[in-house]
């Protein structure tokens, strides 16, 4: 792909004209960590991009009493910096700051991880744990997925050339939750998920879980919503054995490959040590909200 | 390919540049401003050497396209030296030996000032995390945590 226009609307309506009437591919460009780099190199066909940056719905959340309305291209480094968002998505911001380095993040968002379908996208699971609905504008007006139906294969989605993710919905969590994620990777920082988790869950005054979502990322084509595990949880008070169903259901669910950075096999196993421990921290994050 | 026209701001001043809509930032900063003090190692974005802020926020400029610079403020190695003189961050670099051969340097003391802008008394730690995106071949980072953690005092102490 080479870049032979940019082209850069200031509204939705304008964006999804750009992308639908495009004489050539177009793609949208929100922090460019992943486009610009796929850009490179091959110069076999003719690209636009459209830069959806200078919508300002597109870069700017809001938290109102009802969810988390998430500009799709916001950088990393601005929704990390969000007391706000943290203090009731603490695990959709962990996910955000683990991906790439410092610079990485003053470019990435949450909505380009999304788009992008890799497999090992950190912010996927975490997304998936809340619950959050994936709004996407078109020639056709707007719809409405879950996030967990968003992707729909490694590097795929479920949008169609001239659609655009414009916000990502995720409802406020009812008193009594938190979240958390986890990945695993073989080195400290700068490095892609061998396997993560993303865990919420809602506890009543009593400490018992009411209410669970358990998503795990980088071991199937997509990341996973492993009702299962979420069903081990429930009723439960996030005890010892209810954690280890949980993680059993979550090795079960997986679907890893084998590559350089790690056995199926061992993604198997890993994958129910992170849902354990995902699930221990947001369940400890939950008792101390109330 | 039609060229794009960019107005933007570099350290300061007012810059105009026509540009191809597929060359980065970096691509233009080094061969159509001549400002070649930002360095390109990977051009993928792993490396940092090509790190410089817009609009406040560290980025690494082979990621970011020439046009997008329209109406942003970017500052570079280049505008880091404080009226004529080496910077308090620059000086600690020289006095601890932070740097050999010395290709990763701008990009890490371009970081090291947005770290420090952000995080005026960070923890080893912190630093650490902070400039993970920044790789050095030739230091083993030790050189580089020192300076860094001495430049922090140094500007907290109003030196």
């Amino acid at each position: 792909m080479a870049v032979v226009d940019y082209l850069s609307p200031t509204s939705v309506a304008d964006a999804v004209k750009c992308l639908a009437g495009s004489p050539h591919p177009a793609k949208v460009l929100a922090g460019g960590t992943d486009l610009i780099i796929q850009s490179k190199g091959k110069y076999d066909s003719p690209l636009i991009v459209v830069d959806v940056k200078k919508i300002g719905s597109m870069v700017s959340a809001e938290l109102t009493d009802d969810a988390l309305i998430l500009g799709p291209s916001m950088p990393c480094a601005e929704l990390t910096a969000r007391e706000d968002i943290k203090s009731v998505f603490p695990g959709l911001v962990e996910a955000a700051f683990l991906i790439g380095s410092t610079q990485v993040q003053g470019r990435a968002s949450v909505g380009g991880n999304l788009c992008n379908a890799s497999p090992a996208g950190d912010t996927i699971p975490a997304l998936i744990a809340n619950a959050a609905q994936c709004v996407i504008a078109g020639p056709n007006g707007e719809r409405t997925v879950p996030v967990e139906s968003f992707v729909t294969g490694v590097g795929k989605n479920c949008m169609t050339q001239g659609e655009l993710l414009v916000s990502i919905r995720i409802p406020r969590p009812a008193a009594g939750s938190s979240d958390a994620y986890l990945r695993f990777i073989p080195r400290t920082e700068m490095d892609i998920a061998v396997a993560g988790a993303g865990v919420a869950v809602t506890l009543d005054s009593t400490g018992k879980c009411t209410a669970a979502r358990v998503a795990i990322g980088a071991v199937a084509p997509t990341a996973l919503l492993v009702p299962e595990a979420a069903a081990a949880l429930v009723g439960s008070t996030v005890d010892d054995a209810s954690l280890a169903a949980a993680a059993a259901a979550a090795t079960a669910a997986s679907n890893p490959i084998t590559d350089r950075r790690g056995t199926a096999e061992y993604r198997r196993h890993v994958v129910g040590v992170l849902v354990k421990r995902a699930a221990a921290i947001a369940a400890q994050r939950a008792r101390s909200v109330k | 390919m039609t060229m794009k026209h960019v107005n933007t701001s570099v350290n300061g001043e007012a810059v105009e540049f026509l540009c191809e809509p597929h060359e980065t930032l970096l691509d233009v900063l080094r061969n159509r401003l001549s400002l070649t003090g930002t360095k390109e190692g990977c051009g993928s974005g792993d490396c940092g050497a090509c790190s410089v802020t817009v609009n406040g926020r560290l980025v690494c400029s082979c990621l970011v396209l020439g046009v997008e610079a329209d109406g942003k403020e970017i500052a570079t190695i280049e505008g880091v030296e404080d009226h004529g003189h080496l910077n308090v961050i620059q000086e600690k670099f020289l006095e601890h030996a932070a740097l050999q051969c010395g290709i990763c340097t701008p990009g890490f003391i371009v970081a090291t000032r947005a770290l420090l802008a952000e995080n005026p008394d960070p923890t080893e730690e912190e630093a650490r995390y902070f400039l993970a995106g920044n790789l050095c071949r030739c230091t083993g980072y030790d050189k580089i945590i020192r300076a860094v953690m001495d430049a922090a005092e140094t500007i907290r102490g109003g030196a």
